[in-house]
């Protein structure tokens, strides 16, 4: 009996080291990705402010209304939602969707799921999915960013839907990252539009038609700066929730061995009493 | 010649960034070449080649898809989506992507499919020109 004991336990340490080493791979893994896609995120930062600035300046110049920035009754939501690929990242996936959720509450909504784990989710619910061909977050780039970006501006003026949100993981460090929604259109109106200074600057063709190109421009610069920064957060989420597997292997380790050493001795102890009582017997 | 600061910046960071002498660029409302001391300005920029003067006169062409120009100050920034200068350009890798994007237009599965083909046709073309011219 105490010798099938000692085997199962020694089989249990052996199951739970090989596990160990996979996380702690993993762990290294993702935070080497870290810190590449922390610079990514970083760059394209430089191109968003400057699509931003270029926005504020455009709606201060002329007095135009646009359907960009016209608010309007939101019948119906829809969500670019930017989840990972995989899972083993703590919460990072589900609290992305507890936010379209929340957020959403009773008005119908349809979902451009990016990342694998995002169009299973809402594929899973039955949502409505606008377009499926962006499943991997991690190779997502520009040029998918702007199709996205064409696609939705174009639903938006269809009055396909009439809010339209990026739900992301925000990186705030690396032990804490946020999920976030940003408003997307209809463009949230900045708020020193009207007291600003009036820039006398040429514009070709007109300010509006130059804003209405640009509109689906920022989203997708807004698009493609999520999609870094999810994917910065998510590897940062994918590291701690590893490092804490390792942690907790690690004492399962240190209490099987313990137990392990006390069942060794019970046996030897057994053996010798054993021995003794023969000898007696004798 | 005198010369402006050129800034050119895409969603990957920074393609260009010190002197310049000219910049053409295709406007939505035709070519348009940017000189030092230009009036403050702001166009959108189609798809299609951009050709850079530099501070030594070397002229350096490009495939720009859309974007803006904005001169501001004597400085002068495009944002665009994608930029590249011809040494980087792979011409095989345009040629089948052209080949992709017809084959796409087609079949013609859905509006949108098509749709996204054409900005991705549009795209090859440039590159192609870029790299030929």
């Amino acid at each position: 009996m105490a010798g099938a004991s000692l085997r199962d336990i020694r089989g249990r340490i052996k199951s739970i080291e090989s596990t160990k080493k996979i996380t702690k791979a993993m762990e290294l893994v993702a935070s080497s990705k870290v810190r590449k896609a922390r610079e990514n995120a970083e760059r394209t930062k430089v191109f968003y402010d400057i699509l931003d600035a270029a926005i504020t300046e455009l709606e201060s110049s002329g007095g135009f209304e646009n359907v960009f920035s016209k608010k309007r009754e939101v019948k119906k939501i829809c969500y670019i939602v930017i989840a990972g690929d995989r899972g083993l990242a703590g919460g990072f996936n589900n609290n992305v969707f507890k936010l379209v959720a929340e957020d959403a509450g009773d008005i119908p909504y349809c979902v451009m799921p990016i990342g694998k784990k995002a169009l299973e989710h809402f594929v899973h619910i039955g949502k409505e999915i606008v377009y499926d061909k962006y499943p991997l977050t991690s190779e997502m780039h520009v040029g998918s960013c702007v199709e996205i970006g064409k696609l939705v501006a174009g639903g938006f003026r269809k009055g396909d839907f009439d809010r339209v949100c990026v739900v992301y993981t925000e990186f705030v460090s690396m032990i804490s990252q946020v999920a976030s929604l940003k408003n997307v259109l209809p463009l949230p109106k900045k708020s020193d539009v009207e007291n600003g200074p009036k820039m006398l600057t040429l514009y070709e063709p007109e300010p509006e038609e130059i804003y209405e190109k640009i509109v689906p421009q920022y989203i997708s610069g807004t698009i493609y700066n999520a999609v870094c920064e999810s994917l910065a957060s998510e590897y940062a989420a994918r590291r701690s929730a590893m490092d804490s597997a390792t942690k907790n292997a690690t004492e399962m380790i240190d209490d099987l061995t313990l137990k392990y050493n006390r069942a060794r001795q019970n046996v030897i102890t057994q053996e010798l009493n054993e021995i003794v009582a023969g000898a007696e017997a004798l | 010649m005198s010369c402006f600061r050129l800034q050119i910046v895409t969603p990957d960071g920074v393609a260009f960034d010190g002197e310049a002498q000219s910049v053409t660029v295709r406007s939505s409302v035709g070519d348009v070449c940017i000189m030092a001391k230009h009036i403050d300005y702001v166009t959108t920029i189609d798809a299609g080649v951009v050709k850079i003067k530099d501070a030594d006169g070397e002229i350096s062409k490009c495939a720009c898809a859309d974007g803006f120009l904005s001169v501001k100050k004597g400085m002068v920034r495009i944002a665009a989506t994608t930029f590249e200068f011809s040494e980087d350009i792979d011409l095989a890798r345009a040629n089948a992507a052209k080949e992709r994007a017809e084959k796409r237009i087609a079949a013609h599965i859905s509006d949108a499919d098509t749709h996204l083909a054409e900005i991705k046709l549009k795209r090859a073309l440039t590159r192609i020109s870029a790299k030929e011219k």
